[in-house]
């Protein structure tokens, strides 16, 4: 196919903020909304035919995009494969709902806001897309921009010391890996991932640039214990924010290591694996136990967060086709799901304007619509079967139970903390008496909010029970990334 | 020999047109706007000129003078950036009573001084340019006469540096007794390590030029300097004298030191990593915006020297791409300083910027664009010019000053996003005037547009630089 049709897919946000940029509208900013939601819409139906032309029973890349870009020697190539389909499908499709969430909560500078968003979209895709290490880093890093703005310009009271701590523990954790690239470029005279993948990278080097990747990814992800900054972040950051850190900035980590460190680094991944359980396992059950002590709801939901996350790299690092792709549906599910839990957490913020579950209480009294969509989140957050969460999880621990009883047994315990802190923060905001008058004076979720949580709702639920065309998708190429890992461990 | 004059054809159309301006602005009354209309001219003759010139290498008066492509690359950043500055800063220049006829020839003298500097093939030539240089950077300093604070960093200024251009003439004249020549190719000829005196002669060199560049730990003057000179000149001084001094460096290692290349390393990465250093930390305690970036600038200066030490043409290419990237964004940030004005004065402190972001929008967001691309953060232009320097520093293995060159990074971005908060996320406090200066805003959007659009076609400014060596 001869149209660039992931270039496409990549600018068409940034070409639409620009419109917005130069679209003048004083009062209603209606114009940009639209423009931005037709844009945003636009990117989800491309990213969709994207999927349904994907051919998903071979492992290479499709799509392939090359341009000579740096003297010939660095190429702007761009292409996807089965896993990195769907988190573009992810991205194009959480977009145009914080476009659609940001109507009701952001009140001023919303051209900038749209704006932001847009750029931030390009950025994500791009990471999704590149099949170069500087391009990918270009795009990697370049998304600090947007979302440092989102933060500290949208943000709540503390929205300076949380910008400042993202952005400046994620850029310490990329520039090692800008090192870490650029060593790779003089080992292996190419950045070209394709052909990374055919050359081994001398096995004494592998550890050091393995770690300097993951000290990246670790930050990115979050990773115990560098995940201080994601509460911070998430608490300040504004609805549509804390949706897109949690549905995809987060994910971006998780990709990183299916593309990047297993591939290139088999030896390095593997002499890690022990690291990678132990700072999982920390992160699943420490964080499990913050999450329950929490009186913030956005808190508690970031602190599950890094808890969900914990099970997608104990995932990865089983290198069993369960393990793989219970990380890769269970990063789906997450973004699906922590993207809702953060919408609902908006819902009511938006009203109260406050995020304390000390606030609320029996909102289902009032607000029987939105206490039955927040259920359906919760539960399948907790990893209720017949939702999304269920699957990844379980798929997890089924590959995890192949390499490592004790790792496994001990992840089971977190399933059991993460329905407890569910449960309570269900319990506590949904149910129970009600102790806040000012609740009995709240309106129930409006047409917009409904569409936005039953969409997420029904994909939540669809997947959870018909999971079949995700794992069509990624089957051939997780597949190959087995395949090679092991041939790379036996031709030692 | 006479033939061969076309060769300095651009300095001799140069010095023609100073004394002819220059006797202009004598004879006639309130001559400072044609004088500087004329100095436009003369630059952009002078641009048309460098770009006429051959790429070819010659040499002339016994191979003192040099010209080819690396000479004209020089000429060429250094007359644009002249031409910019010089015309975004003329509002304030006539609004700040500085309209004296004298301001842009003065300027066209230095850049006379640079021109023989960065074509030298002799140390008496060499010398000859920077005092020229210096001389007319020491009046442009102290210009604003009636002001103590341009006085006195014109003083202090003039003792510094005159104090390192005695350094300099000695290493010149030590390399003089223990080579027998001045000339550099036989300098290079007769330079092995075993000679320790030559070694001594490149140190006294090698701090002549660092202060020239304002390198840690020669850059005492530059905080004073920048905050006390009036902000055209400060501008000036943060931008076309760095130019000059980088290309001397440069040249330095590739001709009369390039086989006592160890020594001169081990001093350059000494003194980029401290620049580094120095120029991440100290800069974040700043409240003036031009102090602050007297210390990003030293961080900067940092940066390219480290490409310089690593020894390697790919390395001299990486600086020269990483100072052209420079070049284009301090002239933006310095633009932007132009249209910060309330009741007359021009602001220059970092509060005053705060909240600008919801009054003028357009000026915040080049603010933006400017600081991400000075904090080296993708995919803007200032990330293109560090990723070439550590492409150079990782090629030689020299994994020490890769990461303290990251780290440092991470550290300056601190406090570029420092002022970018204090645009975007805090109250507004002061309301602008409405500045009229089409120049500056034209200058700060093509370094914006520049900065932003660097990522789509990133080659363009290396297949330049690459011409330069490949004679």
């Amino acid at each position: 196919m001869n149209f660039p049709i992931l270039s496409t897919l990549i600018f068409l946000p940034l070409l639409s903020s620009f419109f917005i940029f130069l679209s003048k509208d004083r009062n209603n900013n209606s114009s940009s909304i639209y423009i931005s939601l037709f844009s945003s819409i636009a990117t989800f139906l491309l990213s969709l035919f994207l999927w349904y032309s994907l051919d998903s029973n071979t492992a290479d890349f499709q799509f392939v995009e090359e341009k000579s870009w740096i003297n010939n020697f660095i190429k702007f190539k761009l292409g996807v494969d089965g896993i990195s389909i769907l988190f573009i499908v992810l991205t194009a499709f959480i977009t145009p709902i914080c476009i659609i969430s940001c109507i009701n909560s952001i009140k001023d500078r919303v051209k900038e806001f749209l704006i932001a968003i847009l750029v931030l979209e390009t950025f994500m895709i791009g990471v999704f897309c590149s099949l170069d290490l500087v391009i990918f880093y270009l795009f990697f890093e370049g998304g600090l921009i947007p979302m440092f703005l989102i933060i500290g310009v949208w943000g709540g009271s503390r929205r300076v010391y949380s910008a400042f701590k993202f952005f400046l523990f994620t850029l310490l954790g990329s520039v090692l890996m800008l090192v870490a690239i650029i060593v790779i470029y003089w080992l292996t005279g190419t950045t070209d991932i394709t052909q990374i993948y055919e050359i081994t990278i001398p096995k004494e080097h592998q550890n050091l640039l393995w770690l300097a990747f993951l000290s990246s990814f670790a930050v990115k992800m979050p990773m115990w214990p560098v995940h201080t900054w994601l509460p911070d972040a998430h608490v300040e950051a504004p609805t549509a924010g804390s949706v897109i850190l949690a549905a995809i900035l987060l994910k971006m980590a998780g990709y990183g290591f299916l593309r990047f460190s297993i591939p290139m680094f088999p030896y390095a991944s593997e002499f890690f694996t022990p690291l990678i359980y132990s700072l999982s396992i920390i992160a699943i059950i420490y964080t499990s136990l913050v999450a329950l002590m929490q009186d913030d709801m956005k808190k508690l939901i970031a602190y599950s967060s890094v808890a969900h996350m914990g099970y997608v790299t104990l995932g990865i690092f089983t290198f069993t086709k369960q393990g793989i792709e219970g990380s890769i549906y269970q990063m789906i599910s997450h973004g699906l799901i922590s993207a809702a839990l953060f919408l609902c957490v908006g819902v009511v913020y938006d009203r109260l304007h406050s995020r304390l579950i000390s606030t609320y209480g029996g909102l289902v009294n009032y607000l029987p619509k939105y206490a039955f969509l927040f259920l359906i989140f919760a539960l399948a957050a907790l990893g209720l079967p017949g939702t999304t969460g269920f699957l990844g999880e379980f798929l997890i621990l089924t590959g995890t139970f192949q390499k490592s009883y004790l790792a496994a047994m001990l992840a089971t315990l977190g399933v059991v903390l993460g329905a407890a802190y569910m449960l309570w923060l269900t319990k506590r905001v949904i149910f129970g008496v009600t102790q806040n008058s000012k609740i009995e004076t709240l309106t129930d979720v409006n047409k917009l909010e409904i569409l936005m949580l039953g969409v997420l709702a029904f994909f939540v639920i669809f997947f959870g029970f018909y999971p079949m065309p995700l794992f069509e998708t990624f089957s051939f190429s997780v597949n190959s990334l087995i395949d090679n890992y092991q041939l790379a461990l036996n031709t030692r | 020999m006479i033939n061969n004059l076309s060769i300095l054809l651009p300095e001799i159309f140069l010095s023609l047109s100073i004394f002819t301006i220059l006797m202009l602005g004598v004879f006639i009354k309130k001559s400072f706007n044609i004088v500087f209309n004329l100095t436009s001219l003369i630059l952009i003759l002078t641009i048309a000129i460098i770009l006429n010139n051959p790429n070819n290498e010659e040499k002339i008066f016994l191979d003192s003078f040099i010209r080819d492509s690396f000479s004209n690359y020089f000429k060429f950043l250094i007359l644009i950036s002249s031409l910019f500055i010089l015309n975004v800063s003329k509002n304030f220049i006539i609004e700040n009573n500085l309209n004296k006829f004298e301001y842009p020839i003065i300027i066209l003298l230095s850049i006379l001084g640079m021109f023989f500097m960065v074509s030298a093939n002799d140390l008496i030539l060499f010398y000859l340019g920077l005092e020229l240089q210096s001389l007319s950077l020491y009046i442009l300093a102290s210009i604003d006469r009636d002001n103590l604070r341009s006085s006195e960093s014109g003083i202090k200024y003039f003792v510094l540096s005159a104090l390192s251009s005695g350094l300099l003439l000695y290493g010149c004249s030590l390399l003089y007794g223990f080579t027998g020549s001045t000339n550099f190719d036989l300098i290079a000829n007769q330079l092995s390590e075993s000679n320790i005196g030559a070694v001594f002669a490149m140190v006294f060199i090698l701090v002549g030029l660092a202060f020239k560049v304002s390198a840690v730990p020669f850059h005492m003057w530059t905080p004073d300097v920048y905050e006390g000179a009036p902000t055209s000149i400060t501008n000036y001084f943060a931008v076309v004298p760095k130019v000059a001094g980088l290309a001397l460096l440069i040249k330095f290692m590739l001709i009369p030191f390039s086989n006592i290349l160890l020594e001169w390393q081990t001093i350059l990465i000494f003194i980029s990593i401290s620049s580094m250093i120095l120029g991440a930390v100290a800069a974040i305690v700043q409240k003036n915006i031009k102090r602050l970036l007297a210390y990003s600038s030293i961080g900067h200066i940092g940066y390219a020297l480290a490409g310089v030490a690593t020894g390697e043409i790919s390395g001299y290419e990486s600086a020269i791409i990483y100072i052209s990237i420079y070049v284009i964004m301090n002239i933006g940030a310095f633009s932007c300083l132009y249209l910060l004005k309330k009741d007359g004065v021009y602001k220059e402190s970092i509060t005053d910027l705060s909240g600008i972001s919801k009054k003028s929008p357009l000026l915040a967001l080049s603010f933006l664009i400017i600081l991400f691309s000075m904090a080296g953060i993708p995919p803007l232009g200032g990330f293109f010019a560090k990723f070439y320097i550590f492409i150079a520093v990782l090629e030689k293995e020299m994994y020490f000053l890769a990461i303290i060159g990251l780290l440092t990074t991470v550290i300056s971005a601190f406090y570029y996003l420092k002022i970018i908060k204090t645009i975007y996320f805090d109250d507004s406090i002061i309301t602008l005037e409405k500045v009229k200066n089409k120049t500056a805003q034209v200058s700060i959007f093509l370094s914006c547009s520049i900065l932003l659009t660097f990522f789509l076609y990133p080659s363009i400014l290396n297949n330049v630089v690459n011409s330069l060596f490949s004679s």
